[in-house]
């Protein structure tokens, strides 16, 4: 049948029969006609029915288009499940062509149109958006601070190996020694950031000396405690910190010592150009930007330097490293401080960005969400931390945008409160799928001749975690 | 003879409450291949560990060229040029075999990575075909020669292996085998050597211990060993010859 060629250009897995395409679309649609039967009728009694209480007694109402709606989702679901994922994994049992570099280098390609993109995005935004461009480049900004963190926490986690789950204390250390500094000695975003930074790595070292001993499960709740005692302590030390009503009128970030603004002597002022808002969020978007790309260059010149490897290593294996001579104590405060220092950065500049910190914007969840950040990515990748910074806090914003679903589900259906229930359904779907994140082959940094990509799903059988 | 380049002196280890080690002496020269052999559960791991200072011996004393180092932390004891290649080879899977090499050299001058490295691939060159696979997918006699060959890019004084055969077959347990002899001859490396099979180490090693319940019973040349009713009856009956 002519369908076998269609499916075998993949390339290497030649030799591998496909399944005939007609069977299978068959069979997909008998088994998506009997999900969508069995939502239909388990589901007529919860949602075509509804039962209301009014002056005469219960009232039975129908909701036809829902229930319609939901055999539709399920069905079409099922569907696309069967032909796409389920036949893919079925039916050649899991085995896909490994990809050795010899064919089209989609990472490669995906992070270089990423990058410039994101050079460009203000002006795409503004461009292509003008009026809603300051709520694009604004949600923008937020994934970029979330990618910053992701590389970040990257360095703990994904690593050196390191389950750090109060990474959001560092964060909130970098905030509030920007507020704090800005309140009590009048210090700029530019003066605070070194110091966020330093002071953040300070604490990594701190937190990092008791939990030395520690490994996997145990080091990760005293790490969630840690999280949760800077949060208490900000929260309680009212004198200092103001409690529970946080540090508010932090200082813009200026540039080279002009704000942006209307006012004589402002940058705009200097400069002869206009002020717009727009301009202050432009000016946002490139320090994060700026950050986060340190955060990454930074990251990835440490892998190949000895430290780096080092903490590659001493995830794998604590024992071999030291009787390799590495001074594990060393390796390990070192991936939790400088980890720690650049959520010191990304959290000044979320003090400056917002103008306003509590400690309501560092519980367990931001740490929680950070961290799947990491995991979903694929530990140690960093273009795969920030697909899934970009899908996961853009999903959420995406969600809030969902008006059509009020056509489907009712007026007062609020999409955003399924946020979390969609957000979990994710994380199943991709660990089911992805077990080892979005990105799970690890480049090697070392390499005699050329490069070349060995996929980590050739590895995976092997290794036994 | 001179000072020994390694020496243990009433070693006692303890795994908690467990003593595994209750007072072993050994002598280590520079230039000899040294080698323990022992049945399941003797100690001889545990007394290559407590050379690495991983546990540290309760009593007792180890010294290194001269210096103490019975109480040194295991990364400062490895920067004396002592490297192992430990129980279960602990290769970082994840890693290529180029960068386990990489691993092994991380303290020493870059500038002699290159020849080293080819020093290694003249030894085992089964690991030049494969430096670029992941450590994880290597068979075990791979791993069992990158261990070694992680082992030696430290440049080590003394070289410590623990049961290179364990699980080859005997053809890759000769070239092992022949690998250390070459070693120690062409180079004067030091090897101090546990092994089971204790047929083929003691043909190889100059002198001989053998480590019974965490004390040393027997001791002598390998051809005075390998003489010995009562050791080949224990060691060797139904061995490899
Ligand atoms: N981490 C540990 N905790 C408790 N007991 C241990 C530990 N490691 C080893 N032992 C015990 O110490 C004794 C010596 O173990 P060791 O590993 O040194 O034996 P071995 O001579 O190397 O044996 P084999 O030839 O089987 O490798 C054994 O009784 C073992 O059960
Ligand atoms: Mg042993």
């Amino acid at each position: 049948m002519a369908s076998t060629s269609e499916t075998a250009g993949t390339g290497t897995s030649g030799a591998v029969p496909q399944p005939e395409r007609e069977t299978r679309l068959a069979r997909a649609l008998r088994e998506s006609v009997i999900a969508a039967g069995l939502t239909a009728i388990l589901g007529f009694f919860f949602l075509a029915l509804r039962t209301e209480i009014e002056t005469g007694g219960l009232v039975l109402s129908t909701r036809w288009g829902l229930w319609l709606a939901a055999i539709g989702i399920v069905f079409v679901g099922r569907l696309a499940l069967n032909l796409f994922v389920f036949g893919r994994l079925g039916a050649t049992t899991r085995r896909k062509p490994a990809t050795t570099g010899a064919g089209f280098p989609v990472a490669k390609v995906l992070t270089w149109g990423l990058l410039i993109f994101a050079i460009v995005l203000p002006f795409f935004f503004t461009i292509v958006f003008p009026q809603r461009d300051r709520q694009y480049i604004d949600l923008a900004i937020l994934i970029m601070t979330y990618i910053m963190l992701g590389w970040g926490l990257n360095i703990v986690v994904g690593l050196a190996g390191l389950l750090d789950l109060g990474y959001v204390a560092f964060y909130a250390v970098g905030a509030y020694s920007f507020g704090l500094s800005a309140q009590y000695l009048g210090f700029g975003f530019w003066t605070a950031l070194p110091l966020a930074g330093l002071l953040a790595a300070s604490w990594g070292m701190i937190l990092g000396f008791p939990v030395l001993r520690l490994r996997g499960d145990y080091l990760a709740i005293v790490t969630l405690a840690f999280g949760e005692i800077i949060r208490v302590v900000l929260l309680n030390w009212t004198d200092f910190t103001g409690g529970p009503n946080g540090v508010s009128g932090i200082p813009k970030p200026t540039i080279f010592g002009w704000e942006l603004g209307r006012r004589d002597g402002s940058f705009n002022d200097l400069i002869g150009v206009p002020y717009d808002p727009i301009q202050r969020f432009i000016f946002l978007y490139y320090i994060i930007f700026g950050l986060a790309l340190l955060t990454n260059f930074v990251t990835m010149r440490l892998r190949r330097l000895p430290i780096g490897r080092a903490w590659e290593a001493l995830r794998e294996d604590e024992i071999a490293c030291r009787s390799l001579g590495i001074n594990t104590r060393n390796t390990k405060l070192s991936a939790f401080s400088i980890g720690a220092m650049f959520a010191g950065f990304a959290g000044s500049f979320f003090a400056t960005r917002q103008g306003f910190i509590s400690p309501e914007s560092f519980t367990f969840l931001e740490s929680a969400i950070i961290l799947a950040i990491v995991v979903l990515g694929g530990l140690g990748s960093q273009i795969g931390v920030v697909i899934a910074a970009i899908a996961m806090i853009g999903g959420i914003e995406v969600l809030r945008n969902l008006d059509f679903l009020k056509a489907i589900f009712g007026p007062d259906f609020e999409p955003t409160q399924y946020r979390m229930l969609i957000f979990g359904l994710a994380m199943v779907i991709i660990m089911v799928w992805k077990p080892r994140g979005l990105v799970s082959t690890r480049e090697p940094t070392a390499t005699l001749r050329e490069k070349k990509r060995i996929s980590s799903d050739v590895v995976a059988q092997g290794e036994g975690h | 003879m001179s000072e020994p380049l390694l020496s243990t002196r009433d070693v006692h280890t303890y795994y908690g409450k467990i003593i595994a080690l209750r007072g072993v002496d050994i002598d280590v020269h520079a230039g000899e291949i040294v080698t323990m052999i022992g049945a399941n559960g003797a100690g001889k791991s545990t007394l290559m560990m407590t050379i690495c200072g991983n546990p540290h011996p309760r009593q007792g004393q180890i010294v290194y060229d001269g210096r103490d180092i019975t109480m040194m932390p295991t990364h400062e004891i490895m920067r004396l040029g002592i490297a192992q290649s430990p129980e279960g080879r602990r290769i970082f899977r994840a890693m290529t075999v180029l960068e386990n090499l990489q691993m092994g050299a991380s303290l020493v001058d870059p500038k002699y990575f290159d020849s080293d490295l080819e020093k290694v691939f003249h030894l085992f060159p089964r690991l030049k075909e494969r430096i670029k696979q992941r450590g994880g997918t290597m068979s075990g006699g791979e791993l069992q020669m990158l261990a070694i060959a992680r082992a030696l890019m430290s440049r080590p004084k003394l070289l410590l292996l623990d049961e290179p055969s364990l699980g080859l077959a005997p053809l890759v347990v000769k070239q092992i085998f022949d690998a250390i002899r070459e070693l120690n001859q062409s180079e004067g490396l030091t090897v101090f050597l546990v092994e089971q099979n204790a047929f083929h180490a003691l043909k190889l090693a100059h002198r001989a211990y053998v480590m019974v319940n965490g004390k040393i019973t027997m001791s002598g040349t390998g051809a005075e060993l390998l003489g010995r009713e009562d050791v080949r009856a224990a060691y060797l009956e139904g061995g490899g010859h």
